[in-house]
């Protein structure tokens, strides 16, 4: 019978036949928890008489969130998680690897017809992966940690349909932001969310992870990527695996087909206070902005980076406003660092940072103040969510990020 | 340190009921974002009483100082959005909402809700109530009434229905020992 790639996922860890708005308890395949939702997973943990958690082996903890502990109350919840992590012998990555999606799929924790959760709702992105990944809160972790399995109904899939040539300086992030506004910010509620087409079959590990990690942004619960070459090239050192091919059968029962021609599309900006308000870069550019931040899980890669390098030039950073550029993790910055990117931004005026979530959540550092405007190529804008609620924040791609860095309001790439 | 206090699991259907005899409803609109219920930089903080503290700070201050026990929070469409924090239902708990009714939720809120004893209600026609109104639930007839005008609501998904049951998903992992994977 024909199937969609989640319900084969789903039909395989099962060992029987499931289809959507089925509801199964099902057995995981990893679990991944950070210093924000962390000690609470914990503690349910125990509330739930749970003494040994399911395969330590297959539970990472670390710590981005709020790292090197920014408070002493953060700094008691990374002391809570040490000694849990250690009495339980899971994998610590602490404070050193950088932010956790980033870290879970380099570190070959999610791959391909697995299903993995996260305590933070930004797990989709181990879709990238090929994975089953989804967000859940801290009782549902706990009672993960506890049995290594937990309840789902098997989501229904639109089919996001992709085709043609990104312009120059028009990427994943650009996509990712128009499908957000044309699905809406409760169109993909309860729903996986699948990239298919032949612009997703050639774009790189880096793109297909911006776009699978934004697809909570539409309340999806998951997004997909079928493994490909590519895939599989990435996974190659980082997991074990044979490859093995899994996709959606085109026949198979999709809630919603959509299509997408990318060859015209502009640079997009999501504008204050949601993330599915993104309109072409033309009808905001001007927009005076007080803080660049470049990094984050959704656009924190060396590709990302990269690419912030090429609009950069032989250019300097607008003296008007801060700059702040945090790669996603420590090999996305040894990349950097090897490429000389680091040395550039800081000599055009960018303050770098050191692997974490920074400014992206407002819990740590690089809050706004009221009155103030962030440009940010994370995934939320939402009112508050970087500093004062009279703050306005405003989402694009490193490239936007980088040319209205330089102008010092949001300013078209393609035009530096 | 507020990671190793226990949280107390609440049990959904308190004998004498989640919802005040004098409740008001607090409305909200819609997209409610857990960012909005509780802001960042407060989620080192693991108690539902200090979490309450906080709750809609930046975004409707008075919320925290005048909410009473067994208040009701009404919003619109896609109620709990964004970050997977369990400390939103947690600091609405801690504030002495027990029940959200909204048009529809954010799935990984709504899971949040229950696991932690805050009733999620769908009703198609939450919009329409207003802030302030007197509110009370009819859960046997499927119905809220909010200031005298009866609204129909849908019935929790059998599966949750269950974890409500036996008080929470805590509670709930009690009863069992073993998990019978991929039973249905
Ligand atoms: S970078 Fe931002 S979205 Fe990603 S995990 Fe950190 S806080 Fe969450």
């Amino acid at each position: 019978m024909s199937a969609t790639i989640v319900e084969k996922i789903f039909s395989h860890k099962c060992g029987s036949e499931v289809r959507a708005g089925d509801v199964v308890m099902a057995p995981l395949d990893g679990a991944m928890i950070h210093d924000i939702t962390g000690p609470l997973a914990i503690q349910k943990f125990y509330e739930m008489g749970g003494k040994q958690v399911f395969d330590p082996k297959r539970i990472i903890m670390l710590f981005d969130h709020q790292i090197p502990a920014d408070s002493i109350a953060a700094a008691n919840n990374h002391v809570y998680m040490r000694k849990f992590a250690a009495e339980q012998g899971i994998h610590n990555y602490d404070i050193n690897e950088g932010v956790c999606h980033q870290v879970t799929i380099e570190k070959g924790r999610a791959a391909p017809g697995e299903i993995v959760v996260g305590a933070d709702s930004h797990t989709c992105m181990y879709g990238a992966a090929g994975a089953f990944a989804t967000g859940i809160g801290s009782t549902d972790m706990g009672f993960a940690l506890k049995f290594g399995a937990l309840y789902f109904k098997v989501p229904e899939t639109i089919r996001a349909e992709v085709t043609g040539k990104f312009q120059r300086r028009v990427g994943a992030k650009d996509l990712i932001l128009a499908i957000a506004h044309d699905i809406g910010a409760d169109g993909a509620t309860y729903k996986a969310l699948e990239f298919t087409g032949k612009t997703i079959r050639k774009m790189d590990m880096a793109g297909r992870m911006t776009l699978c990690n934004m697809a909570i942004e539409m309340g999806g619960k998951a997004g997909i990527v079928a493994p490909d070459k590519i895939t599989w090239e990435y996974l190659k050192g980082r997991r074990r695996m044979k490859p093995f091919a899994l996709d959606s059968d085109g026949d198979a029962t999709f809630a919603e087909r959509r299509t997408y021609n990318v060859s015209d599309l502009e640079p997009q900006v999501a504008v204050p206070h949601n993330v599915d308000t993104g309109v072409p870069v033309s009808k905001v550019t001007g927009t005076h902005v007080d803080q660049v931040f470049i990094g984050s899980c959704t656009n924190g890669r060396f590709e990302d980076l990269a690419e912030a390098a090429e609009v950069l030039g032989r250019k300097k950073f607008s003296k008007n406003i801060r700059v702040i550029i945090i790669p996603a993790s420590r090999d996305e910055y040894l990349k950097t660092l090897k490429a000389g990117l680091i040395e550039k931004f800081v000599k055009a005026g960018a303050l770098v940072e050191a692997p974490c979530c920074g400014p992206c959540m407002g819990g740590a550092f690089g809050l706004i103040a009221p009155g103030e405007v962030s440009l940010s190529t994370s995934n939320r804008n939402f009112r508050g969510r970087q500093g004062s609620t009279d703050g306005k924040v405003y989402l694009c791609s490193p490239a936007t990020a980088a040319a209205s860095a330089i102008t010092g309001e949001i300013t078209d790439p393609r035009e530096v | 340190m507020a990671a190793k206090k226990t949280i107390p699991v609440k049990k959904v259907m308190a004998p004498e009921g989640p919802v005040a005899k004098n409740a008001r409803v607090w409305k909200f609109g819609d997209d409610i974002d857990t960012d909005a219920i509780i802001p960042g930089r407060f989620l080192t903080i693991n108690n539902p009483d200090e979490l309450a503290k906080h709750a809609f700070e930046g975004t409707r201050d008075e919320f925290a100082k005048k909410v009473k026990q067994g208040d009701v929070i009404v919003g619109g469409r896609n109620f709990g959005c964004g970050s997977s924090r369990e400390h939103a239902p947690l600091a609405l708990m801690g504030a002495g909402v027990k029940v959200v009714v909204a048009q529809s939720f954010a799935r990984i809120f709504f899971r949040n809700a229950i696991n932690v004893g805050v009733l999620p209600i769908t009703c198609a026609n939450a919009d329409k109530i207003d802030d302030g109104a007197k509110i009370r639930l009819a859960l046997q007839q499927q119905k809220i009434v909010a200031d005298d005008t009866e609204y129909s609501i849908e019935p929790v998904p059998a599966f949750m229905q269950g974890i409500i049951d036996a008080g929470g998903l805590v509670e709930y992992a009690k009863t069992i020992q073993e998990i019978p994977v991929c039973t249905r």
